[in-house]
């Protein structure tokens, strides 16, 4: 009997440890969904790429045109868009069931955390486009969101950092094939999300 | 029986052994956070709150936010410490079972 109580004590001990310093609500449908939406954004912009003769050339390229680097901004913006918004919705979703506050201490440190790197990120890759190293924007924001997830995984399921270490690795792989930015972005963002989302969802969701 | 010396009186009791576990990974929680994560009244956790502060195991600290009055709360060296013990006695006796 006694020895019930001090297993109850060493539990309750490491729910509000996990529970205190961790935002567990993030799904992995959320993951599954944000990968989907990469591939078509990628896809979407091999298309206009290709209709630019962009595509075939990868050494001597066109310069592109106004119009269609508004379109890409347009798509990538989208992409986004559209995984913050899922992600939201299936954690609300997730911390009804779990009874979890979505807008608590964890989850702001999470996001804090998250943005720090990958706003960061955000702006170097936008320096590097001013100083025309368009060639290295591809690696920045797949190194820089690797780093976003590596950190934000001490404030959340843990398994995001192995996320983030795999992007981190195709970001640095990516620096030396300039000129094919848009597979590795497939593979990052579109395959690694899928494949991450997938696992959680077995992992944590069915239950 | 030098092991049931461990187990610390001031831990034996749901909320203050969630109040120290919470303390030992934040440095500092109010008593909002106290209150969604233990699910427990005001007066309640005030008196739990007492009972670890006259033992120098937690440090409270009250201040203004704005307008808003604030209490935070953080574990002492002292209570880190005791806390740790207590975790090691549980297991110990855990194990022995």
């Amino acid at each position: 009997m006694e020895s019930n109580k001090y297993l109850d004590d060493i539990s309750q001990i490491k729910n509000m440890m996990s529970k205190s310093s961790r935002f567990i609500s993030l799904s992995g449908l959320s993951g599954i969904l944000a990968g989907i939406y990469s591939l078509i954004g990628a896809y979407a912009a091999h298309t206009i790429l290709t209709d630019a003769n962009y595509i075939a050339k990868p050494i001597n390229r066109p310069i592109l045109s106004y119009d269609v680097t508004e379109q890409l901004f347009i798509i990538a913006a989208l992409v986004i868009v559209l995984s913050i918004s899922t992600a939201i919705f299936f954690s609300k979703r997730k911390s009804k069931k779990s009874g979890e506050k979505i807008w608590d201490t964890t989850s702001k440190r999470l996001v804090v955390n998250f943005l720090i790197p990958l706003v960061t990120g955000g702006l170097f890759s936008l320096i590097l486009i001013q100083k025309q190293f368009i060639g290295l924007v591809a690696a920045s924001t797949l190194i820089f969101y690797g780093l976003a997830c590596v950190n934000a995984s001490k404030y959340t399921l843990g398994d995001v950092r192995y996320l983030g270490m795999a992007n981190i690795i195709i970001g640095l792989v990516a620096t030396q094939f300039i000129g094919y930015g848009l597979y590795f972005w497939a593979l990052g963002f579109g395959v690694f999300h899928i494949f991450y989302g997938a696992l959680m969802y077995y992992k944590y969701d069915r239950k | 029986m030098g092991l049931i010396n461990n187990i610390n009186k001031a831990f034996d009791h749901r909320i203050r052994l969630g109040m120290m576990s919470i303390l030992m990974v934040n440095d500092y929680a109010d008593f909002n956070m106290f209150k969604e994560l233990l699910d427990v009244t005001d007066g309640n956790l005030a008196s739990h709150a007492k009972a670890l502060e006259k033992e120098d195991y937690i440090k409270v600290e009250k201040q203004f936010i704005g307008r808003k009055p604030n209490t935070r709360y953080s574990a002492t060296p002292l209570g880190k410490q005791e806390f740790r013990k207590h975790i090691d006695a549980l297991e110990k006796l855990i194990r022995k079972s």
